[in-house]
């Protein structure tokens, strides 16, 4: 169990080393909560992250609400979620008010550049770890080639491939493995 | 009360806007349309900025659009109300949940998602590496930093910090 503070502290991290939506932040939470502290499993990150995406809300706020909620529950929600906001409240309240000309400045752009590679290095280091432990027989490779199916060719939202991923489960779990 | 205006309006992005942070984008043209808070040119400099800088881009998105249109206190508010649906929502499946989660059911369901999930992650990793791998030099600086990560395990804000230092020293 983590106190509030450490909660909080938590999610401002991750908030502060955030660049880009939800999925961004996967790579992150896998570093703090699966390997460090041991709060969650890796299958139980991606349960979070399939509830997430279903759910009102932006992805990376789902989460953090979960995962507040639970090590400390409605509490723990609200300081993690916190935590996750208040260091966008703080940077982007400052470029509004005096840094707009940082946005401009050279360097700045340079280092986003690179940031912008290193997340996706990272999220690839991350799939392969996620490939190898749930990717294991056919029936798993057939709903993850329908499933790229239907966001690739079909352009369907990710809303619609994770519930079509709960039912077809559910019926093959109840008809079919009996 | 422009404020209670704004909680209710960036409460009701929060309860719309399913996925990931730039969902808020077409809800914002809309507020923009609806309110005058902010002009369509502001609105694009939002987004960049909001990708450009620490923090979930709907968040930021949400702090931009509030602190144009009222302030340092119309910024939390706004932020305060994008995120308060996911609070109360995520919070009712929790409690559902700890009733349902021995449930055999569920179980099955969840496992049958897992591989659905990667291959959302997959798409989102491949969005990003639309934008951020442009041309040969960036391709190899991202074989180098994966073979790194795979290689040495270090945490990913190491990594993070890395590549802007090689993203400032070779001009990217």
């Amino acid at each position: 169990m983590q106190s509030l503070k450490d909660l909080f502290l938590l999610f401002f991290k991750i908030g502060l080393f955030t660049f880009g939506g939800g999925y961004a932040m996967l790579p992150l939470l896998k570093d703090e909560l699966v390997v460090k502290r041991r709060l969650l499993s890796e299958d139980e990150l991606l349960d979070l992250y399939a509830i997430g995406q279903c759910t009102p809300g932006i992805i990376a706020i789902n989460v953090a609400t979960f995962i507040g909620y639970r090590q400390a529950r409605l509490k723990g929600a609200v300081a993690a979620t916190l935590g996750m906001v208040f260091p966008s409240l703080l940077i982007i309240t400052l470029i509004a008010m005096v840094l707009k000309q940082y946005m401009y400045n050279r360097y700045v752009t340079y280092a986003f550049a690179g940031i912008r590679i290193g997340v996706v290095a990272l999220i690839a280091s991350v799939l392969v770890d996620l490939w190898r432990k749930n990717i294991r027989n056919y029936a798993d490779g057939t709903v993850f080639v329908l499933a790229v199916a239907l966001l690739g060719v079909f352009s369907l939202s990710a809303v619609w491939v994770v519930i079509a991923a709960a039912v077809s489960a559910l019926l093959i779990g109840e008809y079919v493995r009996k | 009360m422009i404020y209670l205006l704004l909680f209710f309006e960036f409460f009701k992005i929060g309860l719309f806007a399913i996925g990931g942070g730039l969902v808020t984008v077409p809800f914002l043209f809309d507020l923009s349309e609806a309110y005058g808070w902010f002009t369509a040119k502001e609105l694009t400099d939002m987004i960049a900025i909001a990708e450009s800088t620490p923090g979930p881009i709907g968040v930021n998105m949400a702090t931009y659009a509030g602190f144009n249109a009222a302030g340092i206190l119309g910024g939390l508010i706004a932020t305060l109300g994008l995120v308060t649906p996911s609070v109360i929502v995520i919070v009712t499946i929790c409690r559902l949940m700890n009733k349902y989660s021995c449930n055999r059911r569920v179980n099955t369901m969840l496992e049958g998602i897992r591989p659905a999930v990667i291959a959302l992650i997959v798409f989102a990793g491949l969005e990003l590496a639309k934008i951020s791998l442009a041309d040969l030099t960036h391709g190899l600086i991202f074989a180098i930093l994966f073979a790194s990560i795979r290689f040495y395990k270090k945490s990913p804000v190491f990594y993070l910090g890395l590549s802007a230092i090689v993203g400032i020293v070779l001009k990217l």
